[in-house]
């Protein structure tokens, strides 16, 4: 006999606990790169590669934009996967199963262009292979064949190695101190592979910005069209506050809403690296504030 | 002594050099015995013009005639008649172009200030029982009609009481993780309390209107979507919140701003109690706003209370054609804002790691009247000059957001971007309505208000299948 799950029957809540409820947590690099799968079922079932949340971990919380790196549509849950680079992100850091996350706003952002390319790079540095694993799973969907290259300082930062194995055709490791795969650059690797007779109908880059720049250029002097994921600072993700705007192509664009991918060709990168550093100031003041709070001050 | 000899009263209101220093609203509204005397002044005219100046139809002459007789709880009962949010618009309507400019004392002396005294009772009422709800507006018994909103601002909010009253089934849906739009990101706390806006979401919700917070309708459900979920009808109240920009080189240097995001950060995400709130926004030493309208005002003022030591606000024409309201400006001179007319910034200015520090500017004359009717301000050869700025908020206006237009295939826009609706606030796409900004492009509380008011009648009759009176409805549409 077949019976329906409880997250199948109309007006039922998914058995795990209502939206924003946390069911695990992960460090991948402990103290640096940590994912987490929280209740979300309207999301869960709306969103595509590509997009985007905004969450609020506390009720005097930023709200920040992380990637949707997974979703599983039946049991209502999304996993998001991120770096601790400030307040925020090491607040959710500390969030266990059972703890609830204030506000969860997606799915927003277009999702991901996808056409079939015959063999597409997807090319992603440090924390990028975590927006870069949806827009895989969704080119090879699309019948692509993927390439994946994934790069990091050193191995132990190196992350998703095994989930990106299953979404891709290839993965191909760099590390910046050849503690594994490639030693150097994941730019310098592609421009290599390419020199030696590749082919690639299309480029994707997720990972910082000077990332982003020098594979977006080695693409171009291949000839080859590149998309990149952009991540300027955000406020409401709806359009509403031109804080993320980006150049592309010489027209300003907002992220949220005009991306957050973009023809790689037409990023002014430079003016997007120097509008991250806007709040750089006031970032240390308040994890300082924060650490004092906790008892953590002079650290 | 004669109604007529009587002098309007003033608000006694928080000293300019003091106010400066803190988030705490200017006026501190009038006590019993002024608005008594304030409403003595009322001529109680046989035929009152009032009226005719106000969107939402209160009966100013019947309310004035309470409180003078000091029956302030059937005043308040009178007003909320017609309009639920009396907190709000006593504090930010602009009377004097209302119901105020067609008060017949206001011929011959300063009309009776009827937003002040409706202040006062919202005020009064909310002193007395602690929140703005009563009796009267008790929800009727439900009708089993299940109606959607999108988005919380006055539009929205109005439109569900109204609905909710009736006897329908409300949910509200709104992008932020809390209610009131505009009243709540937008304008400061020193103009409009953030716990009055909350006071009458509070009260909205009593009524059993259900509020859904961090929904994106044309993201997470479009309107089909939330059509095809069973939902009677969808009221698009979704407001004006794409900033313009001004299209000038250098523009996207560190520490320029819309106006949208500098309020935001400051109101929304409580930024000037950084670092206790986690949102930060850059306070600058010197800041230049430009634009005059109400938020070019609320931003200059905004950044005068975050520490900044020096704030100008750039108008390309003269005081007499600045569109804020006459109140708004005057405060902000009080406080010492400095007003550059006839200026208009011709690049903005960054150093090399991408902050601004300026803007350069050209002086302007006043030629002949464009299409507006005002005159047309043209530039003065080689008067170019460099007025220095490490923040700059950019407050020239702000259009209609394309997101529900772009996801809902059949809903007709005009060539601005907004929603086309007739005056009951019906759009080309059956069961789907619209009223406040996003049809009337960025406009005014008590506007967004009857339009929601007027819409929500339209949905019951054609949910009823009612015909429209033969008499006109006050027009949504401008
Ligand atoms: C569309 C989008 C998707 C994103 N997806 C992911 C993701 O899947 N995983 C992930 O780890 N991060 C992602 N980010 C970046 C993430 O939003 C930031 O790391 C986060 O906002 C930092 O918040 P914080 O309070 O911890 O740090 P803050 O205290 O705000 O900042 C600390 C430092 O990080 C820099 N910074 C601030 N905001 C950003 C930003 N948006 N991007 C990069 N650096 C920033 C600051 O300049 C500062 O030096 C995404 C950003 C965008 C716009
Ligand atoms: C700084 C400032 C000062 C002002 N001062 C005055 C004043 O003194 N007096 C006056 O009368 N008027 C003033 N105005 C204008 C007035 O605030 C607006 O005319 C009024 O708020 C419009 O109401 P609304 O309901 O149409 O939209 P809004 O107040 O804009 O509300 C729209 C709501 O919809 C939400 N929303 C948008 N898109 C979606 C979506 N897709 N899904 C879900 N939710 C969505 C938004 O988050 C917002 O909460 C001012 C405006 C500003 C910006
Ligand atoms: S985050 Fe505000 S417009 Fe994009």
């Amino acid at each position: 006999m077949v019976t329906a799950s409880r997250a199948d029957l109309p007006g039922a809540t998914p058995g795990p606990g209502p939206a924003g409820t946390i069911i695990e947590t992960e460090a991948l690099v402990p103290g640096l790169i940590h994912r987490m799968r929280f209740v979300a079922p309207a999301i869960a079932r709306k969103r595509r590669a590509g997009q985007f949340i905004l969450l609020r971990v506390d009720a005097d919380g930023e709200r920040i934009p992380l990637t949707i790196a997974d979703a599983d549509p039946n049991e209502g849950t999304l996993t998001i996967v991120w770096q601790v680079v400030g307040l925020t992100t090491s607040k959710l850091a500390q969030l266990r199963a059972g703890d609830r996350l204030l506000d969860v706003a997606g799915p927003l952002g277009l999702p991901t262009h996808i056409e079939p390319w015959g063999r597409v790079a997807c090319v992603c540095g440090g924390i990028g292979t975590a927006p870069m694993y949806p827009i895989a799973q969704a080119l090879r969907a699309a019948g692509n064949e993927v390439d994946t290259i994934i790069g990091a300082r050193t191995k132990d930062l190196l992350i998703l190695g095994g989930e990106m194995a299953q979404a891709s055709d290839r993965v191909l490791f760099c590390t910046d101190d050849g503690s594994l795969g490639y030693h150097g650059f994941v730019s310098g690797l592609l421009d290599e592979r390419i020199a030696a007779g590749e082919r690639y109908g299309h480029v994707f880059a997720i990972g910082p910005v000077p990332m982003m720049k020098a594979t977006v250029a080695v693409a171009k002097k291949h000839g080859i069209a590149a998309t990149v994921s952009l991540n300027p600072v955000m406020v409401d993700g709806t359009g509403m506050c031109g804080g993320c705007r980006v150049t592309v192509n010489a027209e300003t664009k907002f992220c949220c809403v005009d991306g957050p991918e973009f023809d790689g060709w037409g990023v002014d990168f430079d003016e997007l690296q120097k509008r991250l550093a806007s709040y750089r100031e006031y970032e240390r003041r308040a994890l300082e504030a924060h650490d004092c709070r906790i008892g953590l001050g002079g650290r | 002594m004669p109604r007529v000899k009587i002098d309007r009263h003033s608000m006694a209101e928080q000293d300019a050099a003091v106010r400066v220093g803190n988030f705490q609203e200017v006026p501190f509204g009038y006590d019993a015995e002024q608005a008594m005397a304030e409403a003595s002044r009322c001529l109680q005219c046989k035929t009152p013009t009032c009226m005719d100046g106000c969107p939402v139809e209160v009966d100013i002459r019947s309310f004035l005639l309470a409180v003078e007789a000091g029956k302030f709880a059937d005043a308040i009962g009178i007003i909320k008649n017609t309009n639920g949010l009396p907190a709000i618009c006593g504090r930010v309507c602009p009377q004097e172009t209302q119901c105020e400019e067609q008060c017949l004392l206001g011929k011959k002396k300063r009309p009776v200030a009827i937003g002040n005294l409706e202040r006062f009772l919202a005020d009064w009422e909310r002193g007395q029982n602690g929140s703005n709800g009563d009796a009267k507006s008790a929800p009727a018994a439900r009708n089993g009609h299940r109606i959607a909103i999108v988005g919380s601002g006055p539009a929205g909010l109005t439109c569900a009481a109204d609905l909710a009253r009736m006897g329908y089934d409300v949910t509200i849906f709104e992008a932020f993780h809390k209610a009131g739009g505009v009243l709540i990101y937008g304008i400061p706390e020193f103009r409009l309390p953030k716990s009055i806006v909350q006071a009458e979401v509070d009260y909205v919700a009593s009524m059993g209107v259900e509020f859904r917070y961090n929904h994106v309708i044309g993201k997470l459900d479009t309107v089909d979507e939330l059509l095809e979920q069973g939902y009677s009808a969808v009221f698009v109240g979704t407001g004006a919140g794409l900033p313009y920009f001004m299209g000038l080189p250098g523009e996207n240097a560190i520490g320029i701003y819309s106006a949208n995001e500098y309020l935001t950060r400051s109101n929304l995400m409580r930024a000037y109690d950084f670092p206790n709130a986690d949102t930060p926004v850059l306070r600058g030493d010197r800041v230049a706003v430009i634009g005059g309208g109400n938020v070019a005002m609320d931003a200059a003022r905004t950044a005068l209370r975050l520490g900044s030591r020096e704030v100008s606000l750039v108008y390309r024409r003269s005081r007499e054609e600045m569109p804020a309201r006459n109140e708004e400006i005057h405060h902000a001179e009080q406080e010492g804002v400095r007003f550059e007319y006839l200026c208009a910034p011709t690049r903005f200015e960054s150093d090399e790691n991408g902050w601004a520090r300026g803007m350069t500017c050209v002086r302007m004359q006043l030629g002949e009247p464009d299409d507006s009717g005002r005159r047309r301000p043209v530039v003065i050869e080689g008067s170019e000059f460099f007025l220095p700025a490490d923040v700059i908020v950019v407050a020239i206006g702000n259009g209609p957001n394309p997101l529900i237009a772009q996801t809902t295939a059949d809903i007709a826009t005009t060539k601005r971007g907004t929603i086309r609706a007739d005056k009951f606030g019906r759009t080309s796409k059956k069961g789907v309505y619209a009223g406040g900004d996003i049809v009337l492009g960025a406009a005014t509380v008590i506007l967004a208000m009857g339009a929601g008011k007027s819409a929500a009648r339209a949905i019951d009759r054609d949910l009823r299948g009612i015909p429209d009176p033969v008499e006109d409805e006050p027009a949504a549409t401008a």
